[in-house]
């Protein structure tokens, strides 16, 4: 489908730092239907990666199957996409991330797409700490087939075909921080203050950057009974905390009161600054945070924000030590051992 | 019955336990022959058991160089207790068994052609070592002493062989070449003369080859190639491939100073995740590969679709395995060839490679990372476990320094900064069917495209139009002619006289077809012989088919698949091809084969498949 759309719209947005407008981030005009929720995330990812200077061909993008799937073709038109097949996107991403670790990988998935036929890629992706923001775009169901029950449907949650689902349902977020991500939080697609801050904290993150966006599918299960509603979210759900992100590079100007916010540094020096509830529950702490998403369940609440960052955790890469450089930057000259030293072999093997 | 006698040319099996160390002593055996200059194929015949299961190694020793299985076992060791009324039973008439005389052997061992040959093996061991854990160790070289006297071998060369292998522990230097004098001396002392089988060192019959298991030089055609990237998951028998990339990774891939490897070898959770990470890294301008068996190849079919469709270069090895579906884990066949050849749902095929010896092992993998990223495609290397897991007798492997990577067909920024015209990822403006890619982050501007397994014009974008479709899905097939012109061609080896039958045969199958022909051109009865080498199939090979009365396809698997292939994609009636199997999961025998194709062809019979059954083991 191609649509024209105005060029000359956001005249109040300036230039970012990188000399890029809001538009240059934008991509193709969605064919989601009307008020999907993934259309707001993909506004969201637009707007942090406008706010955080990036350089959009510097950023791939890159999905499995699904609605939200589609995504990367609504968004960073510029940068290289990569729409691969169900459940499939970690495994596409370990790769081209352990060719050009200088990119920033952004994965965008369902929850049919993740927690189901791709839960193997997706919990391998995260041991390995994957340096890379992961987005799973969360209605509870598969869209794109026509509204089945996922498996992060909640037990009880009613769809639109009026039966409940009656299995148990995963969260991912505390996959994701048992297993060693180094950066986990949730939000809502109704929530564009937090969910853009949100958004670029992980991007700033090294290693795996995970975010379940809760996000309701408008055809299928958006019905009142259904915990993946707009309704049901909006009145279900409580922050951690609120919270500042504040990118390196940029001057801190306000003061935090002690105490009650807890400021973490992550490794491209750009900090979270998290004023908590509860200044008792340390963000850099698993068992506290996996507890904290539990409690929440108990009381029929959602805990959204940051829910967990450990700023030392070690990528793929330094795991298997590799080059620094680029490997798909490596010339047959140093890849390539030569004949001289193939003689040396031969005469090994004599 | 005369027991054999021959001279550079004989069968000796080794019946082991797995596990109980005889590997590294049967290996020293085998190497000591190669270093008498004898053309030596030894062939391992193992269980999918880490431990207690019976093992057998066969060692072939043929001074005419023929290297294929040869079927009948003149020797036998007997170091297996489980196995050993079978290995008797076994031997041909006039063959030796060498035994464990501690214990005497049982009533029922009372074969009148056979020569028995007892070394006490555990009484020697027992009284010169003391280590309980080394004793089990030392046997194995006891016997091989033994057989060294007896083989009439130089002790030299078994020594030298015992120092070169223990160089890094010298400690166990001392008690193994005690172990070898002990099985020397008492098999000189109790059995002079009695064996008729002989060796003799020869200098001019192997030249500079090297003797190398296939996985080996898998690998280092990999790093050659210029892999980077590999993601696996492992399998047998192709887990030895990425074991020694890495190995060869250690030698050849460290940054000078900071010691960080220039490759990332990544442990996958499945196969799926193998390939698509080897997807992704081309897709995203790094070589990259990986390898694995039938099970894995499964799997990988629908990544398979998407790299065929998406026109991502990935290099695939497939050390083929037993199937179907967990088979025989640890016997041979070439029973992939559809399943790789049309590998994925709806029209897909792919560029196949049929390596033979570990020279093509090397070179052809080393090409395949040419191949895929010049044609953009899958290219999947055929190995199989009888190649990769053996030792094998090889032409040294080869380097041309002046040779450069293709990388095919690439627009970097400077060229994408100097396009005028609208570029188009899969638009085919050359006319070979192959468009020119871009990688993440090359330009600011320009280049950037969405690859998709969904349907797509040629400027990436999607489409569900009839047309786009199938003008797409034709030039796939323009780009398949491309590939015809670039793979390597088929080797014909004609007979010296005029023959009306042609035999096809590719990988590990052509030694005991090559063995077969020589063997019925002594009777005259002349064939020539077509190795195929890629697919798909060449010109060439249309040609030797159609010039011959009768043709011959002969390979290792029940249902004739590389038979299928060629009737399907040459267009040939299914008479011209008659199928010739062997799968019974041992290398195909060369004298079982002779066997077949005297009958077969007496018979006039064609079109019935016939099994040459390689003997139990
Ligand atoms: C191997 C395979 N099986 C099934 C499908 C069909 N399929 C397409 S999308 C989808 C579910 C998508 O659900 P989700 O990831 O939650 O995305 P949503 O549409 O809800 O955003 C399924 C089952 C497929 N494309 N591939
Ligand atoms: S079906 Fe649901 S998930 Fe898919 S686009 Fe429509 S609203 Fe969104
Ligand atoms: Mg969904």
């Amino acid at each position: 489908m191609t649509f024209f759309r105005p060029s000359f719209r956001h005249p109040q947005l300036p230039a970012n730092q990188a000399g890029y407008y809001l538009r240059d981030y934008e991509g193709g005009i969605s064919t989601l239907c009307a008020g999907c929720g993934h259309d707001s995330i993909n506004g969201a990812i637009i707007q942090a990666c406008y706010e955080l200077s990036l350089e959009p061909h510097r950023i791939v993008k890159l999905s499995g199957i699904g609605c939200s799937s589609k995504s990367p073709a609504y968004l960073l038109s510029a940068a290289h996409g990569f729409n691969s097949v169900h459940g499939r996107m970690p495994s596409i991403v370990t790769g081209a991330n352990m060719a050009n670790r200088e990119l920033l990988y952004l994965g965008i998935s369902g929850d049919g797409d993740t927690a189901s036929i791709g839960m193997g890629q997706f919990v391998h992706a995260v041991r390995r700490n994957l340096n890379m923001v992961y987005i799973v775009m969360n209605n509870g169901c598969y869209g794109l087939t026509k509204g089945q029950y996922s498996a992060t449907a909640d037990k009880g949650s009613v769809g639109k075909k009026g039966e409940p689902n009656l299995l148990e349902s995963i969260d991912l977020c505390e996959i994701a921080i048992q297993l060693g991500a180094g950066f986990v939080g949730r939000s809502f697609s109704g929530d564009k203050q937090q969910l853009v801050p949100l958004l670029k904290a992980a991007m700033s993150h090294i290693g795996m950057a995970f975010i379940d966006v809760i996000s309701p599918c408008v055809t299928f299960n958006n019905t009142p009974t259904s915990t993946k509603s707009y309704h049901w979210v909006r009145e279900h759900s409580e922050a951690t905390s609120t919270f500042d992100f504040v990118p390196f590079r940029q001057e801190i100007t306000t003061d935090y009161e002690n105490g009650s916010t807890e400021a973490v540094t992550l490794h491209d020096h750009s900090v979270i600054y998290l004023h908590k509830k509860d200044p008792e529950v340390a963000v850099t702490d698993r068992r506290q945070a996996v507890d904290a998403l539990e409690e929440h369940k108990e009381e029929g609440l959602i805990l959204t924000g940051v829910l967990y960052v450990d700023p030392e955790s070690e990528d793929t890469h330094t795991i298997l030590n590799t080059s620094e450089r680029p490997l798909n930057s490596l010339e047959q000259a140093e890849l390539c051992p030569g004949s001289a030293a193939l003689k040396e072999i031969n005469e090994e093997l004599r | 019955m005369k027991p054999i006698q021959s001279c550079n040319d004989l069968v000796i099996r080794f019946a082991n336990v797995n596990g109980s160390g005889s590997a590294s002593a049967n290996n020293l055996f085998a190497r000591a022959v190669f270093r008498l200059g004898l053309p030596v194929s030894p062939k391992n015949i193992f269980p999918s058991n880490i431990q207690g299961l019976p093992t057998w190694y066969e060692v072939r020793i043929s001074e005419q160089g023929y290297l294929g299985r040869r079927g009948g076992v003149d020797m036998v060791v007997a170091m297996n207790g489980q196995t050993m009324h079978r290995d008797y039973a076994e031997l041909q008439p006039g063959g030796y068994f060498v035994y464990d005389s501690s214990r005497q052997l049982p009533e029922e061992y009372e074969r009148q052609d056979l020569v028995l040959i007892g070394l006490p093996l555990t009484n020697l061991c027992n009284e010169a070592f003391d280590n309980p854990r080394m004793r089990g160790l030392l046997k194995n070289i006891i016997y091989v002493g033994g057989l060294a006297y007896l083989l009439d071998m130089e002790l030299e060369v078994l020594t030298a062989a015992v120092e070169l292998q223990y160089r890094k522990k010298s400690q166990l230097i001392p008690p193994n070449l005690k172990a070898l004098e002990l099985g020397y001396d008492h098999a000189r002392r109790h059995h002079q003369g009695r064996c008729l089988l002989t060796t003799r060192r020869r200098d001019d019959l192997i030249g500079d080859q090297i003797l190398m298991d296939g996985n080996a030089a898998t690998a280092l055609g990999a790093i050659y190639g210029g892999a980077t990237v590999v993601g696996w998951y492992p399998i047998t028998p192709s887990t030895s491939v990425i074991e020694h990339f890495g190995r060869y990774a250690e030698r050849f891939r460290r940054e000078e100073g900071g010691g960080r490897l220039m490759a990332a070898i990544v442990q996958a959770e499945d196969e799926l995740a193998a390939l698509g990470i080897v997807i992704g890294a081309a897709w995203n301008g790094a070589r990259a590969f990986t390898a694995t068996s039938g099970p894995g190849i499964s799997l990988m079919s629908e990544f398979l679709g998407l790299a065929y469709f998406a026109e991502i270069p990935v290099v695939l090895v497939n050390v083929q395995r037993a199937g179907p579906s967990t088979g025989m884990p640890t016997r041979t066949q070439q029973g992939d060839i559809l399943a790789c050849g049309y590998a994925s749902h709806g029209d897909t095929k792919h560029l196949l490679l049929f390596p033979s010896t570990p020279a093509e092992c090397f070179t052809m993998t080393a090409r395949a990372f040419d191949l895929a990223e010049r044609l953009q495609a899958p290219v999947i290397v055929m190995s199989d476990l009888d190649l990769g897991m053996n030792d094998q007798l090889s032409p040294p492997l080869n380097w041309d320094d002046d040779g450069r990577y293709d990388r095919g067909k690439v627009l970097d920024h400077d060229q994408l900064e100097a396009l005028e015209e609208q570029w188009g990822r899969y638009r085919d403006v050359d006319g070979d069917g192959v468009g020119y890619r871009t990688f993440p982050g090359t330009h600011p501007s320009k280049g950037a495209y969405f690859t998709r397994g969904t349907s797509h014009d040629e400027y990436s974008k999607y489409s569900e139009e009839s047309d786009t479709y199938l003008q797409n899905m034709e030039r796939l097939v323009q780009k398949w002619e491309t590939a015809k012109g670039l793979l390597p061609l088929p080797e014909e080896r004609p007979a010296e006289e005029k023959a009306a039958i042609g035999l096809v045969c590719y990988g590990t199958t052509i030694f005991s077809a090559q063995e077969a022909v020589e063997t019925l051109a002594r009777e005259g009865l002349a064939i020539d012989v077509l190795v195929i080498k890629a697919f798909p199939f060449q010109q060439a090979v249309v040609d030797f088919i159609q010039g011959h009365e009768e043709v011959l396809v002969v390979e290792q698997n029940r249902d004739s698949q590389l038979r299928t292939l060629l009737l399907v994609e040459c267009g040939l009636a299914p008479e011209q091809l008659t199928p010739v199997t062997s799968y019974d999961g041992l290398p195909i025998a060369a004298r079982a084969l002779v066997e077949q194709l005297r009958t077969l062809l007496a018979s006039g019979q064609s079109t019935t498949t016939t099994v040459t059954q390689g003997g139990a083991a």
